[in-house]
């Protein structure tokens, strides 16, 4: 557990980017990873007084607050209606509702991390991050920023017309997956998020030819093997390198049948 | 710094490090059905209700808590004691160490879902590890549970 000379709960995001400026200064959101390390933060910058933990719904899209909780976006009916139950089936591994609670969206996609099945679903969506100074960025851009010293106000998952589906791997239930893999169907479009390669998940788009063509078990194996193809991976203790790999075949195959599953229900919900 | 919470209904006024967390702060004040596991966020032992939302006590700071309310298995005897009760009868498990933070965790969940499915009870406690029972006891025991309440409410 990290120690803290001072906590202050701030009244504004400006007071709390004027102290986040400052290195030994950090911003505690759910603080479930922080919380694992050993440092000496001077101020720990609270946002949760900031009514930063709401998510708001237009016509257009869902803005999610970054003290929303995992929880939050996990049970949100308009949410998981709009990414086929995605964003529910990616947080309901993550240990535990009391954990779920406390983790919040900003923290998950702020800390970029390669095990995160949040950056994972949401990078598949249609989604952008709403920063205190730098404006709004596109997630997938974002994800391969380096970490400074903004703030992560939001995150906004545009309301494109999509199907979406989710699949994870792990080697026991609510541990950190060995792999995550989102799939959104667009229509012009097929984007597959691949994370805990173990590094960050990365978005890949499959080439209209191949996307466009009838989904059945040959297409959807041939469009994991060419997600493979264009993802590195890495060994750690979960897993090596050529298993990840393997999976990635398995599950974006699986991912892509299951998004053909999704939009026969839609269809014969009509 | 000065924080007030309002501990299992009542309003506590105290003055804490920075840096405290939760848990600390709670079995200060006497509530130690609260405990301490793995400190890693995982185990749900640490389990209390935040503004009546459970959460891990070993993850939050007490700070966190200024202006909310608190609520551990002391200040929850009533609403507790008849699964509680039940739960020891069935000899669902064994040395009951994980036992408060199992109970609060059922709480919260028949707060939310009053009749869950078997699927949906493994999913809602899968934060509360049992080093003993292999959870095949805990699991029978709310399923008898339920069972009991439905056919208590058909009478």
């Amino acid at each position: 557990m990290f120690s803290a000379a001072n906590y202050i709960k701030v009244k504004s995001l400006e007071e709390a980017w004027q102290l986040n400026q400052k290195r030994s200064n950090k911003i505690i959101g759910g603080m479930l990873w922080m919380k694992m390390g050993k440092g000496r933060i001077q101020t720990a910058i609270d946002l949760s007084g900031l009514e930063l933990d709401r998510i708001e719904e237009t016509d257009e899209y869902f803005k999610i607050g970054c003290m929303a909780t995992l929880r939050m976006i996990e049970t949100h009916p308009e949410l998981n209606r709009y990414t086929s139950g995605a964003v529910r089936e990616a947080v309901k591994n993550i240990v535990g509702v009391q954990f779920r609670n406390l983790a919040t969206v900003g923290g998950s996609i702020f800390g970029r991390y390669g095990f995160s099945d949040v950056l994972t679903v949401l990078m598949a969506a249609d989604s952008s991050v709403e920063l205190y100074k730098r404006g709004i960025i596109p997630l997938r851009e974002f994800a391969e920023m380096k970490y400074d010293n903004d703030i992560l106000v939001s995150v906004i998952v545009r309301k494109t017309p999509a199907r979406f589906s989710y699949m994870s791997v792990r080697n026991s239930k609510t541990d950190f997956p060995v792999l995550t893999c989102a799939a959104a169907r667009y229509e012009n479009e097929l984007i597959l998020s691949v994370g805990a390669r173990p590094s960050r998940a990365k978005a890949v788009s499959v080439p209209e030819e191949l996307a466009n063509k009838m989904m059945n078990e040959d297409t959807a194996a041939e469009i994991g093997r060419y997600a493979a193809s264009q993802l590195s991976f890495g060994s750690n203790l979960r897993a090596s390198g050529a298993y990840r790999r393997h999976l990635t075949e398995v599950l974006v195959k699986r991912a892509c049948m299951k998004l053909a599953e999704n939009g026969e229900e839609e269809k014969s919900c009509l | 710094m000065l924080i007030t919470v309002t501990l299992n209904g009542k309003k506590q006024q105290s003055d804490v490090e920075p840096d405290m967390l939760l848990i600390d702060f709670v079995r200060a004040h006497g509530c130690l059905s609260v405990k301490r596991g793995c400190e890693t966020s995982n185990c749900g032992l640490c389990t209390v209700f935040l503004d009546d939302k459970p959460v891990l006590s070993c993850s939050v700071l007490a700070a966190r808590a200024d202006g909310k309310s608190v609520t551990t298995l002391e200040g929850l005897q009533e609403e507790a004691s008849e699964f509680a009760e039940f739960v020891a009868d069935q000899g669902a498990e064994q040395c009951g160490f994980c036992n408060p933070g199992f109970v609060m965790n059922v709480i919260a969940m028949l707060r939310e879902n009053p009749d869950p499915s078997e699927e949906e009870i493994k999913e809602y406690l899968a934060g509360n590890l049992c080093r003993c029972s292999g959870y095949e006891g805990q699991l029978r025991g709310i399923l008898n549970f339920l069972d009991m309440r439905r056919r208590r409410d058909q009478i």
